[in-house]
């Protein structure tokens, strides 16, 4: 596999109930189109659930970040489900802790804390694929 | 006293185009502002990794399919795990009916794009008024 060719496909929930989600969504934007542009790449979680083939081979032939937004995994379950190469998952709730001061509270658009720990994330899932293209263990 | 009827509208997760964005705001606007004591959400993922209070929800009680492009992942995914939708949008071809294409980038609509999510919004109330004015005896 050469790292510097091979995309990181980042797959984040679809949570549209807490604001959780939405962070988790911006986060994967933050570095599919800003930090990590030229290494990586996101697809649709709901073509996972479908079953649709070209995702399947997508997730299957590269390696898989997970950013999800609350306990149940969804990314990240339904990753493992689809037989995908899981080189590393994230969650919003358990990264959240770290940052006391920050409260996010909105769901359909972020404020303000949101944003920023939206950008937190991202920054840590970048390190990660640093870490992966350098051949650190997935 | 009687609970409000609910509604579940369903919209798929549609990350990596701008129609899912849309999908997902209006289904928000919906829940937040236009019919919030009749719609519940469920995130669509759920249904597959075997979330029993999603899978019931969708079997008991009507649900709208929100779909922002011709693969139709949420009205497949409700009626496979759960049972037939009562209503299924396809935001593509609404937002063609509409004339509409500028709609900005995936990951922040531009102004047109809030217009659309919005009239998708109304569009999908109407549609939860539609189907509980039939289901009156």
């Amino acid at each position: 596999m050469n790292a510097l060719t091979d995309p990181i496909i980042v797959m984040t929930c679809s949570g549209i109930g807490k604001p959780f989600g939405t962070i988790a969504r911006e986060a994967t934007y933050c570095v599919v189109e800003d930090l990590r542009k030229e290494e990586t790449d996101t697809t649709c979680l709901s073509l996972l659930v479908m079953g649709d083939e070209d995702a399947i081979r997508l997730v299957k032939s590269h390696r898989c970040i997970a950013i999800d937004g609350c306990p149940s995994e969804c990314a990240k379950k339904n990753l493992e489900l689809s037989g995908a190469k899981l080189a590393a998952s994230f969650r919003v709730v358990d990264i959240l802790r770290d940052y006391k001061d920050l409260k996010p509270q909105t769901v359909t658009f972020l404020d303000e804390d949101g944003r920023r720990l939206a950008r937190l994330i991202a920054e840590r899932v970048a390190l990660k694929i640093d870490e992966l293209n350098r051949g650190g263990n997935p | 006293m009687m609970s409000a009827p609910k509604i579940g509208v369903v919209s798929c997760s549609g990350e990596c185009c701008v129609e899912g964005t849309i999908s997902r705001i209006a289904t928000r606007l919906v829940l937040e502002k236009l019919r919030p004591g009749n719609t519940v959400t469920i995130c669509l993922p759920l249904f597959s990794t075997g979330e029993k209070g999603e899978r019931m929800f969708a079997k008991y009680f009507p649900t709208i399919a929100v779909d922002g492009c011709e693969k139709r992942c949420t009205k497949n995914a409700i009626e496979k795990y759960s049972g037939k939708t009562a209503r299924s949008i396809m935001v593509s071809d609404l937002l063609k009916d509409w004339g509409l294409s500028s709609l900005g980038p995936r990951r922040e609509l531009n102004e047109e794009g809030l217009k659309a999510a919005s009239r998708l919004a109304e569009e999908i109330a109407a549609v939860m008024d539609d189907i509980f004015a039939r289901s009156r005896p």
